[in-house]
């Protein structure tokens, strides 16, 4: 078996154990004989059942999707911005989503409204700064693209900071705090219902398009002059891996590391083809985000935000991928 | 197979160049050379619609250059860009075989021929050991030589090469001016800048001089390579040398 195939192998192979693992543990423990006997449809008793249903299915998805859209994004966007740094965040998906969700809270509305206002913040943010970057003409259009992103995101940075300060201390400013974290406590299925199709539509563009998306890495005349035209083919990039970002982000509040570091490992197992790194990436991102949700509600008796957790653990995972990675990316 | 009227070129907002008019036939090598900063590459990337035209007329394969989509051009003609070292780690192999892009749906992926094709142009620059290994671990030079193989593997009928000399020992500097006389000779247009007027005697049909964005002299080399042109070009005296059976070269004087 080649290194490239045990890398999908291994990484199946983890997040097949890992869901197992999460449908096991929790406040109720669940037994492997009661999960395939629920599997198999035998009976079995009702608190199984409602826990491993209701309680922790939820969630489990909501980590695969959400991981695993994370990954893709920031995948597309590392190639795209021929960096290994970038994260999908870098052209202000996440603040706006921040923003939207926070004018939200700070205006007292429902769950739904708040999502809403979440997914339309990111896809209005982005779109901003796609608008100007790409009028900024004379400058390297990525470039452009970058410094706009990092501006724009400053300000709407400001504005979240201004309701976080004229928010009500009590009620709205730790629901706040806690969406910036990031959490899939709450999520419910129709939530994913909703989330799932999204991110599935952002990520069809991203597999019909594997292999010439391969061209985005190299500069912008060579992949001109080999016949691609960039301006379109960067902007579908962006709305498709948007669209996941945006999606993921409405429902789980900003989730960090995912999308920078999960492209950069499985980039150091199978090279940079995206048709190869993007499976792999997606597998490792949906399990990563698991096991960090898996830690959340079980290492304490508080749950604690994966956002900590996944910076806890990104940190140092990808200080030693930088020093192990001795070659070019 | 080009054809170029009274053109001028330059960046946004910034014209660099101008009446440059010249044509180049199919099977012809024309060698441009002139100083750094002279506009050979602004020049290069005009006649391949990266930048456009601040005036004046292109046309590739006899249709305007405005009038192409970029796969058109891409099967037309071909680039070689002076070399590049922020790529991501892909194979030697895979890097050529994204010359086959303009030959592709959108949403294809390179298929049997496309995959002959690019291990021929490998093979053909002698560099087919190289094909697993990462673009970002070969030479300079021999990344110079991936860049031509990928421009090769787009079977265009023009081939433009920015310097492609530059990085190269004595020995690939004179495998790429066969390779150039080579396709050529199998009806090849090419378009070549050089910072030796020694390759424009080796290979070329005709040597355009640039200085300052506009034509000095475009002619045979031998012709238009003299000791007051070359003055003019780089602002050193050179001596032209004719050692016979056609053949010339340029030696600098370099006081003592």
């Amino acid at each position: 078996m080649s290194s490239r195939t045990l890398s999908y192998v291994l990484a199946g192979g983890a997040l097949v154990g890992l869901t197992v693992l999460a449908f096991a543990v929790g406040r109720y423990p669940i037994s492997l004989s009661e999960m395939t006997s629920l599997l198999l449809g035998q009976p079995v008793g009702a608190n199984v059942e409602t826990v491993v249903l209701q309680v922790r299915g939820p969630r489990v998805l909501a980590a695969l999707v959400v991981g695993a859209s994370l990954a893709a994004a920031g995948t597309a966007y590392q190639g795209m911005f021929r960096n290994p740094l970038v994260s999908p965040d870098i052209l202000g998906v996440s603040t706006g989503a921040a923003l939207g969700a926070v004018l939200g809270i700070f205006l007292s509305l429902g769950v739904f409204f708040i999502q809403l206002l979440a997914f339309a913040g990111g896809l209005v943010a982005v779109g901003l700064v796609y608008f100007i970057g790409s009028r900024l003409r004379g400058h390297d259009p990525l470039l452009a693209l970058v410094l706009t992103g990092v501006v724009i995101g400053t300000l709407l940075g400001s504005a979240i900071a201004l309701l976080k300060y004229l928010a009500d201390p009590y009620n709205q400013l730790p629901a706040i705090t806690y969406w910036l974290l990031g959490s899939l406590a709450a999520i419910t299925p129709r939530d994913l219902g909703v989330a799932a199709p999204l991110a599935l539509l952002g990520l069809a563009p991203m597999l019909l398009l594997r292999w010439r998306m391969n061209l985005l890495a190299l500069p912008d005349d060579e992949a001109r002059a080999l016949g691609v035209d960039t301006r379109k083919l960067r902007t579908l990039v962006v709305a498709a891996a948007t669209l996941m970002t945006a999606a993921a982000v409405a429902v789980s509040g900003i989730i960090g590391w995912v999308g920078l570091l999960i492209p950069h490992a499985a980039r150091l197992l199978v090279g940079p083809d995206f048709g190869r790194l993007l499976p792999l990436a997606m597998l490792l991102g949906a399990a990563f985000l698991l096991a960090v949700d898996t830690l959340c509600r079980t290492i304490a008796t508080i749950e604690v935000p994966p956002g900590v957790l996944t910076a806890l653990i990104g940190t140092p995972f990808f200080l030693w991928l930088f020093a192990l990675a001795r070659r070019s990316w | 197979m080009l054809s170029v009227e009274s053109l001028a070129f330059g960046f946004p907002g910034r014209t660099i160049g101008r009446d440059v008019s010249f044509s180049l036939e199919a099977g012809e090598v024309m060698c441009v050379l002139g100083p750094n900063g002279g506009g050979k590459t602004t020049l290069f990337r005009t006649l391949l619609g990266l930048l456009v035209p601040h005036g004046g007329t292109i046309k590739l394969d006899s249709a305007p250059l405005e009038t192409l989509s970029r796969p058109e051009i891409a099967r037309r003609a071909g680039y070689v860009p002076q070399g590049h070292t922020g790529y991501f780690a892909f194979t030697v192999r895979e890097f050529v075989l994204m010359g086959r892009t303009a030959h592709l749906g959108v949403f294809s992926i390179p298929g049997k021929r496309d995959r002959e094709v690019s291990e021929r142009a490998l093979e053909s620059l002698g560099i087919a050991h190289l094909a697993d290994k990462p673009v970002t671990e070969i030479s300079g030079g021999e990344r110079q030589l991936a860049l031509v193989a990928r421009a090769l593997a787009q079977e265009p009928k023009l081939l433009v090469l920015d310097e492609p000399t530059a990085s190269l020992d004595f020995g690939n500097q004179v495998r790429v001016l066969q390779r150039i006389s080579a396709l050529a000779g199998a009806g090849m247009s090419i378009l070549f800048s050089s910072h030796d007027p020694d390759h424009a005697f080796l290979c070329a049909r005709r040597a355009l001089l640039l200085a300052e964005g506009r034509v000095l002299e475009i002619g045979a080399p031998r012709a238009v390579i003299r000791p007051d042109t070359l003055e003019r070009l780089y602002g050193v005296s050179v001596k032209v040398i004719d050692l016979g059976g056609g053949a010339h070269t340029c030696l600098p004087a370099v006081g003592r």
